[in-house]
């Protein structure tokens, strides 16, 4: 296609150019009829060709784009993602209530087997794209659309919310990881238990500030009593690359400055500041390292 | 035609003429002009005002996005000031100025001594000018809409954008259509009823043509929006849930109606770009253009078509296939028009004696960027493309060689082909070619690499990006562009200064071009001809007989126009024309008073209505024939005003 366009592109140009160049070299002409017939036939023409051309490209965009939406599979893995602003709520679902599994911002895949992605949103319209996957899809409230896609190799492929959805647009990503299927069922396996019970007395004192403070509010960690809906699902939050949906790499550092004052990375985004001792914020760290 | 009088007109004569045509320059007068001319030149100006705000706006976002996760514009500002910029260059530059030009053109090229409704233009004009005042007036009170120029609720209804910013945006939504609807109008007639005699449909100059399909395009795309904006502004004025998804209304009708107004509105500002190209080609080809009657059709052609193409703009949101599939072949079809006009054009260049003057190379620079943006048009088109680079830097890059290429390159041939005839002064050829080479270097230079930015995943809307994704050089590229076009900008700006203070003055024909508007003076009189043209063909300057017939027996003491029939302008009556008047612009603040005051609370709709009622009755107020106004005819005034010279009711 871009061959084709841009040999089009070439082909009228170096016409102008041509054309230009001719009308100079001759006399100014008093305009023939037989001249004006052979010009209108060659106007038939070119057009004749744009017709083949372009039908061509139109063929092959409607095979192509059967191609690529249709890639069902019995075997297929189901996720659905739920957009909010400005984070990715994502959903392995399964027939059995407690087999499903809740997390954020991270996506991981199979190598190889064909995934259903059910898309839709909570809140505005965002839209879901992984360019090295497939095209975009856009999550609007009210609607649940699916697509398909397979991870063809194992890596970790970015994706980014592609429909403007408000102040912290640019600062809404997600990663797709495929990895071989072993590994993809031992994390699914992972992701189904609850967090771990803190052991030492510094995770404890995180866990109480997690509970106590506003943490819990909003935020939830599977198997405490953490049941907050509007943030991200923090079950496994220490397995997960990035911080706020990209906006910062998920160490302990980040972590920290993040927890502090979420609005100086990611400005206008829904969490609000929390001054906590250092104590308390270094007790808050240690226990979220614990929810692998 | 029918000489009234054997005396041939004198001095005198024309002299009452003028006078009657002139409008008065006291400041109360000159906020009552009618005059088409008058009017163009302040759409024209107050149109480039605003293209240059939106440039500013434009280099503030290239300095942000010149480095990785940087911080000189915040989010929040960041999408004021995107979405001020495609407002700002859609509805308050592109559509207006090029309605500019037909409202000073379209009326000389078709031999008339006036536009129709010239009235209704100055409202118009008032109309665009306090909405475009009341934008950037938000805009500086931190209240500039800030959810895109397309405004898509969820987003934009109150829940997520408590603030008056979408409302700015709705509204002035609301002032921009007015204004265009009731500017198509005033062409559409002008074009098909105030036609020079011997100017059957045949013989229409292609940009008046252009301008008359971009009248109807309008007609028919406007009120789409107008719905959109009215019914999310109702939305949040008064909770109508015409968008709410919560309480069952839908997100994505939205979209619908608005595409369905905002794909031909690419075309709206395209079409009369086309519109310029046949003309400025015919005219340095030393020809006429080649295939006139192609060339028009194919315009009519993409106007039909390009009502039928906005779901390529909805391909994401996840429409079923067969459907994709017809918006596809639409898309990839209406290349078809285009591509005819394109090789007419070559045909013209081909067998003509192409003259490189400055408006020509503009013309050039068309064909280059022009045909770059409608092939990627054609790639767009298929949805596996679509789906992966829609709302990336791919599309931006795509629609600025449209838009840029389609109508801003032809626009500054108009202004080089047509300053001569507006002011009287010429612009430098030399200062051209370096303005020229500026734009065209800058311009490839800052839109070229934001194809290879949208393809490496950039997408559009985002007010930094991680330097871990490598988009920071080609970034800092696009913004060095932007440099260059801002001092080609900057060397337009006082080249103009100086071609209106220096004293050389144009003569009426400096390209020796075959259209009506070069067949008067330069500038043209208060009257635009003073003794009415005639034609006898398609190119009337080039063709004429040297003893072509002018009109005669038209009022040198009123505004007295001649009307002809649409097909084939045979004169069928003649028309008294409104004098100045000062009702267009205090209708037209009583008019702004409701729509501003309708974001605060409904009620200003109802209070906001009486003030615009009573200022439509002083508009319309009927005024006695011996105060100038309508006359039934044939039975016209015949007496003389007793205190009147006898000779104050000529004819010429």
């Amino acid at each position: 296609m871009l061959w084709t366009t841009t040999i089009v592109g070439l082909v009228v140009l170096a016409f102008v150019v041509v054309a230009i160049l001719h009308s100079r070299r001759h006399a100014p002409a008093a305009t023939h009829s037989t001249s004006e017939r052979s010009l209108a036939r060659s106007v038939y023409a070119a057009t004749g060709v744009s017709v083949l051309i372009l039908a061509v490209l139109l063929i092959a965009s409607i095979r192509v784009g059967g191609g690529v939406e249709h890639l069902e599979a019995a075997s297929a893995l189901t996720i659905k993602i739920v957009g909010h602003q400005w984070w990715w709520e994502i959903e392995y679902e399964d027939a059995v209530p407690n087999q499903r599994v809740l997390t954020a911002n991270e996506i991981h895949v199979p190598v190889g087997r064909p995934v259903v992605v059910k898309v839709t949103s909570r809140d505005v319209i965002h839209s879901f794209w992984v360019p090295n996957l497939q095209g975009k899809r856009d999550l609007i409230p009210g609607y649940t659309t699916a697509i398909w896609l397979q991870a063809d190799r194992p890596g970790v492929f970015r994706g980014q919310c592609a429909e403007f959805c408000g102040l912290q647009h640019a600062h809404m990503a997600l990663d797709v990881v495929a990895e071989p299927g072993q590994d993809f069922d031992r994390w699914l396996a992972g992701m189904r238990k609850p967090a771990p019970s803190p052991q030492t007395d510094e995770e404890r004192r995180g866990h109480d500030v997690f509970m106590s403070r506003r943490c819990a509010g909003c935020h939830a960690v599977n198997g405490t009593e953490a049941f907050g809906q509007m943030g991200p699902d923090l079950t496994h939050i220490a397995s997960r690359s990035t911080i706020g949906a990209g906006a910062l790499p998920n160490t302990r550092e980040h972590m920290g400055e993040w927890v502090k004052n979420p609005q100086v990375s990611k400005p206008g985004n829904q969490m609000p500041p929390n001054p906590l001792s250092d104590e308390d914020m270094r007790a808050l760290l240690v226990y979220l390292e614990l929810l692998k | 035609m029918n000489a009234a009088t054997d005396v041939l007109p004198g001095e005198q004569d024309f002299h009452r003429l003028e006078r009657t045509w002139r409008d008065p320059n006291s400041l109360v007068g000159w906020l009552s002009h009618v005059d088409h001319k008058s009017l163009g030149r302040r759409y024209l100006v107050t149109a480039f005002g605003f293209f240059l705000l939106a440039g500013v706006l434009a280099a503030l976002m290239r300095l942000q996005l010149s480095r990785p996760d940087n911080s000189f514009l915040g989010p929040d500002l960041y999408n004021q000031i995107f979405t001020t910029h495609g407002t700002t260059m859609m509805f308050l530059f592109a559509v207006p100025v090029m309605q500019g030009l037909g409202i000073y053109f379209v009326p000389l090229m078709v031999g008339a001594r006036a536009i129709a409704f010239p009235r209704l233009v100055a409202f118009s004009y008032w109309m665009f000018l306090f909405g475009g005042i009341f934008l950037y007036v938000s805009f500086l009170l931190n209240a500039g809409p800030d959810v895109g120029w397309f405004s898509y609720p969820p987003l934009a209804e109150t829940l997520y954008s408590p603030t008056k910013r979408a409302d700015v945006w709705a509204q002035l939504i609301t002032f921009t259509e007015v204004a265009s609807l009731a500017v198509a109008v005033s062409l559409i007639t002008t074009a098909f009823k105030l036609r020079a005699p011997g100017m059957t449909l045949n013989r229409v100059p292609v940009f008046v043509w252009a301008q008359v399909v971009t009248s109807f395009m309008v007609l028919f795309a406007m009120p789409a929006v107008m719905v959109a904006s009215t019914a999310l502004i109702l939305d949040r004025l008064v909770s109508t849930h015409f968008f709410d998804v919560e309480q069952r209304g839908d997100a994505l009708l939205f979209q619908h109606l608005f595409w369905f107004f905002g794909h031909p509105e690419v075309y709206i500002i395209f079409i009369p770009g086309a519109g310029l190209v046949s003309t400025l080609v015919s005219t340095f080809s030393r020809r006429p253009v080649f295939g006139y009657l192609g060339v028009v059709l194919s315009l009519v052609a993409t106007a039909f078509m390009g009502f039928g193409l906005w779901v390529h703009h909805m391909f994401a949101t996840g429409i079923p296939q067969l459907g994709r599939s017809f918006f596809t072949a639409a898309s990839i079809i209406i290349a078809l028009p285009t591509g005819i006009q394109f090789f007419c054009w070559i045909a013209t260049m081909w067998s003509g004696r192409v003259v490189l003057k400055t408006p020509m190379l503009w013309i050039l620079g068309f064909f280059t960027i022009f045909l770059i943006g409608g092939l990627t048009g054609v790639i767009l088109a298929a949805v596996p493309v679509n789906i992966q680079v829609h709302d990336t830097f791919f599309v931006v890059a795509h629609f600025h060689y449209v838009l840029i290429g389609g109508a801003v390159f032809p626009l500054f041939a108009a202004v080089y082909y047509w300053f001569p005839k507006i002011t009287g002064r010429l612009l430098s050829e030399r200062a051209a070619q370096i303005v020229f080479g500026l734009m065209f270097t800058g311009f490839n230079v800052t839109f070229f690499p934001m194809h290879i930015l949208g393809l490496h995943g950039m997408p559009r809307r985002i007010y930094t990006y991680p330097a871990a994704m490598g988009w920071g050089s080609l970034n800092l590229l696009a913004s060095a562009g932007a440099v260059l076009m801002t001092l080609g900008v900057m060397l337009f700006l006082i080249d103009v200064v100086r071609a209106l203070r220096s004293s050389q003055e144009a003569p009426d024909n400096p390209w020796d071009a075959s259209t009506l508007e070069w067949a008067t003076s330069s500038p043209p009189p208060h009257s635009n001809f003073l003794r009415p043209p005639t034609v006898a063909g398609r190119d009337p300057l080039w063709e004429n007989p040297p003893d072509q017939p002018v009109v005669v027996g038209l009022r040198t003491d009123v505004r007295d126009v001649l009307v002809t029939h649409v097909l084939d302008a045979e004169p069928d009556h003649r028309s008294e024309f409104p004098a100045p008047s000062i009702w267009p612009l205090i209708t037209a603040l009583a008019t702004t008073a409701l729509f501003i005051g309708s974001i605060f609370t409904p009620w200003a709709v109802v209070w906001g209505a009486i003030p615009v009622f009573i200022a439509t009755i002083g508009w319309f107020w009927p005024k006695r024939p011996d105060e100038g106004g309508t006359q039934p005819w044939p039975s016209r005034r015949t007496l003389p005003h007793p205190n009147e010279a006898p000779a104050a009711g000529g004819t010429i």
